[in-house]
């Protein structure tokens, strides 16, 4: 065994790239509470001070502090840079200094320019003829071959958020194999990958064999970015700064390279933890020292940012990174995989302040320790910062060690990945088929003739059937429109360094996702249960209803709706399903619209459920606002019913309550429910 | 029996221990001036319901409820003790943990015997009982909730004989129910009950007021602030006081 590796449990990880295996024979459960906790260092208060002084200087500079505008963002086109050099124990920024926005055009370079001019900068026009004439990017090669219905689609909003734009995102490597590898032994093993390809050169292994050869040239330029700020990764990491330090190197090369919807970080801390209990062990680092690091870890994660349009961040509700973490679970062997470290992350929320980045996601099983549940609990009273995702649900599909990108998106670490999909307007392909295809809002075929609904009140089957024949279309037009995206992604914005980290034959996951599920749930059931008249415009397109009587509401546990919401799903995958899909991916869907439910309702006409025109769609699966009248568990327990195996990209809810409501103060969690006479 | 019932709140997390299935019963003939539910006031309101119907509404969710269990709470639960037999029946059959969330004014000690025939089965039924004592001053209490409150104090004993474990509930009101002498004898009161496991100091909150816009009705309670929180806590002490020097005085000591 290599020195770095000594008091290692030695395993299939030392012969093969294999980091799950490394994990589950070293690491330790834990099962104490968060006495142990360090508060932060002085240097880790200076440093933040400093951070809450840029981000003061940046909103007062209208939210953008700094722009690279001459210097196209690779792993090495940009020497080091620090907020305090002698302060850091982590170390690494996206550009030369904090807070600069780094140029990344290979998605599209009319984005890359605009996010500039929004902000008060212009790119130089050499970059910007290059990336016209001379280097074609992501963008136009869509567009190139995107049809007028495609495009129809896209204009309209009945197919809406796709990355054709900019980075796809979604993607995970597995930062950690830098830390446990070092780069050299892992170029190694892209050669022999490369080495290994069929012999017979279709378009497939050409391909391969390419997008090989450029990942070995990402991790030779991780290697010499790493070099810049005086770190050697080319070997194994040999302690927990080390290790900290070359996994974030490894996720520092991917933001430095692709400007994603979401680039998340992947499944860390209990990795991490083996190195922290080697050293506290040996005496190498004290409690305090590696939570220092951890926060200083944190701390860079919260500072990664990309260059937006304020239109983006419409979309997407703010400016978000999804720099997400996953934390916690339950391994396969039933041991929980609780760790140390699980909760120094967490502790970065009390040390450093809440906090929406990293997005701290518990993957949450019955069979936590009872100690990190209280905790967690505890500092989601505390900060509401904290994600859950149902790992009972989850282990089942990916094991053990699987990561969540963006918000829901489950993948395999190192070993699956994503085609990120945007998502399909429910609700618009509603209307569509009430109106024949015809567009509510903008009054254009875009969809096809088929017949439109007669009659002076909606018909449950006849609605039923004409919208289940409209999905079919949306779902066709849709799963072709993102072949092209990903194919063109691919080809003109690969993503060498997180594929880098990725073994050879990588599953791929084509995701897909739905909008309005919850309306349309609900404007079924009043069409089934209530009466609804249309109310036709001058032209004979249905723009608005009248509805009488009452009808079940998704969100109320009730299944005369809920069941309508889980067909709906289940066709809809369906329909996905009938389609080829760019590089075989296989499909799955999504129900999580959680920040873009805004714009896709400002899009969208009025329907049959009541909700009027430009009202905002309910975030991900949640029901309508204000519908769900039975409290939380009967809301919860609609969602919980729609099928994972038809929506294994994830379901999201968004769950808003008071502190105060869930239990008087901290009394109900800290169990203080005897009468106290002792003070 | 059928019970009237005003709602069902699946989610409720401060109405007894854990994670709760919560029932408001219909109908209460307290006129209580902060009562932030006067929409479940009246007698004859309300939807009829199966106690099997809203068993089966808790079990469909039952795994979010473990470590609690159902609280009927609303209304007055006690004008329904019939219906409340029959639910907690079938919640004992199945190791439901049962909580009531009363006022106690249902009871006298000169009822019918009928009827206290019916309540000892209730408690037998019943792990917990909440009990809300809205005044320990019998004219405050009047003048506040519009009856008595003899029996209600009188309820208190009779759980503390009947060994069922009970919370006492108050509601701390500025400048109503907020008295430190009032609060030390209300403490006195209650330290001679060995059943007594928690007090809840509950401040007055005024997110009922726009309920009595709403049904057209008169908010006694017009321009009175809210429950500071740090107040309340040294309210809370001062029946904590009371109790204890009950207890030393009777000798009671609970672990």
């Amino acid at each position: 065994m290599r020195p770095e590796w000594k008091d290692f449990v030695g395993g299939k990880w030392d012969k093969e790239v294999n980091v799950r295996d490394f994990i589950q024979r070293n690491y330790h459960p834990y099962d104490g509470d968060e006495a142990f906790l360090a508060e932060p260092t002085q240097n880790t208060k200076d440093l933040w001070a400093q951070v809450l002084d840029l981000q003061k200087q940046e909103r007062e500079a209208g939210g953008v502090l700094d722009m690279d505008t001459k210097v196209v963002s690779t792993i090495t086109s940009h020497g080091p840079g620090y907020l305090d050099k002698s302060k850091e124990t982590i170390v690494g920024f996206q550009t030369d200094k904090p807070f600069k926005r780094s140029l990344q055009p290979y998605g599209g370079i009319r984005m890359a320019e605009k996010a500039c001019t929004d902000n008060g900068y212009e790119v130089d026009p050499e970059i910007s003829e290059f990336f016209s004439t001379h280097r074609k990017t992501h963008n136009a090669g869509c567009f190139d071959a995107y049809n007028a219905e495609m495009r129809a689609c896209r204009s309209s909003h009945i197919i809406t958020g796709l990355p054709d734009a900019y980075g796809r995102g979604r993607i995970i490597g597995d930062y950690r194999r830098v830390a446990l590898y070092g780069i050299d032994r892992l170029i190694e093993d892209k050669q022999a990958q490369k080495d290994s390809t069929g012999r017979v050169m279709t378009d497939d292994v050409i391909r391969l064999r390419e997008e090989l050869s450029e990942q070995m040239v990402a991790l030779k330029l991780m290697k010499e970015m790493a070099a810049s700020y005086g770190c050697d990764i080319s070997k194994p990491a040999s302690n927990v700064q080390e290790a900290i330090q070359a996994t974030y190197f490894g996720y520092l090369c991917s933001v430095k390279e692709q400007n994603g919807a979401a680039m998340s970080l992947g499944r860390t801390s209990t990795f991490l933890d083996v190195y922290a209990e080697r050293d506290l062990a040996n005496g190498t680092f004290t409690e305090q020292q590696i939570q220092e690091f951890v926060d200083h870890f944190i701390m860079k994660l919260r500072l990664i940012k990309f260059a937006r349009t304020p239109e983006y961040n419409q979309i997407f509700a703010g400016d978000p990174v999804w720099v997400t973490e996953s934390l916690g679970g339950v391994g396969v062997d039933g041991r929980h995989m609780v760790t140390k470290m699980s909760f120094r992350y967490l502790h970065t929320l009390t040390n450093l302040g809440p906090s929406p980045e990293p997005n701290l996601t518990v993957l949450w099983s019955t069979r936590l320790p009872e100690n990190w549940k209280k905790y967690c609990a505890k500092m989601s009273i505390q900060t509401s910062s904290i994600q859950y995702e149902n790992d009972d649900l989850m282990r089942v599909t990916h094991g053990d060690d699987y990561g969540i990108a963006c918000c829901v998106s489950s993948m395999v670490i190192g070993k699956e990945m994503q085609f990120f999909g945007a998502r399909a307007n429910l609700a618009k392909c509603l209307l569509y088929a009430l109106n024949g295809g015809v567009d509510e809002v903008t009054k254009k075929q875009v969809g096809p003739k088929y017949r439109a609904v007669t009659g002076d009140v909606l018909e449950f089957d006849d609605v039923l059937d004409k919208f289940l024949d409209m999905m079919e279309w949306q779902a066709d037009v849709y799963v072709n429109t993102l072949n092209i995206i990903h194919y063109m992604h691919d080809k003109y914005c690969y993503e060498r360094a997180e594929m880098a980290l990725h073994d050879r034959d990588v599953k791929r996951y084509f995701a897909t996702g739905v909008a309005g599920l919850s309306i349309v749930a609900d404007s079924l059931s009043a069409i089934k249960y209530a009466k609804v008249e249309p109310i036709r415009d001058e032209d004979g397109i249905i723009v608005d209803f009248k509805t009488t009587g009452e009808f079940p509401k998704y969100g109320n546990d009730d299944d005369r709706v809920d069941e309508i919401a889980q067909e709906i799903v289940h066709k809809f995958m369906t329909a996905i399903r009938r389609h080829h899909t760019y590089r075989n991916g296989v499909p799955t869907t999504s129900i999580l619209t959680i920040t873009s439910n805004v714009t896709y309702g400002k899009a969208t006409g009025n329907t049959p459920d009541g909700r009027k025109k430009g009202q905002p769609f309910a975030p991900g699966a949640n029901p309508m606002h204000g519908r769900d009248t039975h409290g939380a568990v009967a809301s919860l327990s609609s969602v919980s019913k729609l099928p994972f195996n038809d929506a294994q990209d994830g379901i999201s809810n968004t769950f808003t309550i008071i502190p105060g409501a869930l239990g008087k103060e901290d009394q109900v969690f800290a169990g203080d429910i005897e009468v106290d006479l002792s003070k | 029996m059928q019970g009237r019932i005003h709602s069902l709140e699946s989610f409720g997390t401060v109405d007894g221990p854990g994670t709760r299935f919560v029932v408001f019963v219909q109908g209460c003939p307290m006129r209580c001036a902060y009562c932030h539910n006067p929409d479940t006031w009246e007698m004859n309101g309300g939807t009829l319901m199966e106690p099997e119907y809203i068993f089966e509404q808790y079990k469909r969710n039952e795994a979010f409820y473990h470590g609690g269990g159902i609280t009927v709470t609303g209304g007055e639960p006690l004008m329904q003790v019939d219906f409340l037999i029959d639910l907690f029946t079938i919640a004992k059959k199945n190791n439901v943990h049962t909580c009531i969330d009363s006022s106690g004014i249902a009871y006298k000690k000169n009822a019918n015997l009928d009827w206290l025939a019916k309540l000892d089965r209730l408690m037998e039924l019943t792990d917990l009982v909440m009990l809300d004592i809205k005044h320990i001053d019998p004219e405050k209490h009047k003048e506040l909730t519009s009856q008595p409150n003899e029996g209600i104090l009188a309820f208190a004993e009779y759980l503390n004989e009947k060994h069922v474990d009970m919370w006492i509930r108050h509601v701390i009101v500025p400048g109503i129910t907020d008295d430190d002498k009032y609060l030390y004898d209300l403490g006195y009161f209650i330290g001679a009950f060995t059943n007594l496991k928690a007090l809840d100091a509950l401040p007055y909150h005024t997110m009922g007021e726009n309920k009595y816009e709403k049904l057209g009705m008169e908010y006694k309670l017009k321009g009175v602030p809210a429950m500071d929180k740090d107040k309340l806590i040294e309210k809370k002490k001062v029946i904590l006081d009371g109790i204890r020097k009950r207890r030393e005085e009777l000798g009671i000591h609970v672990s």
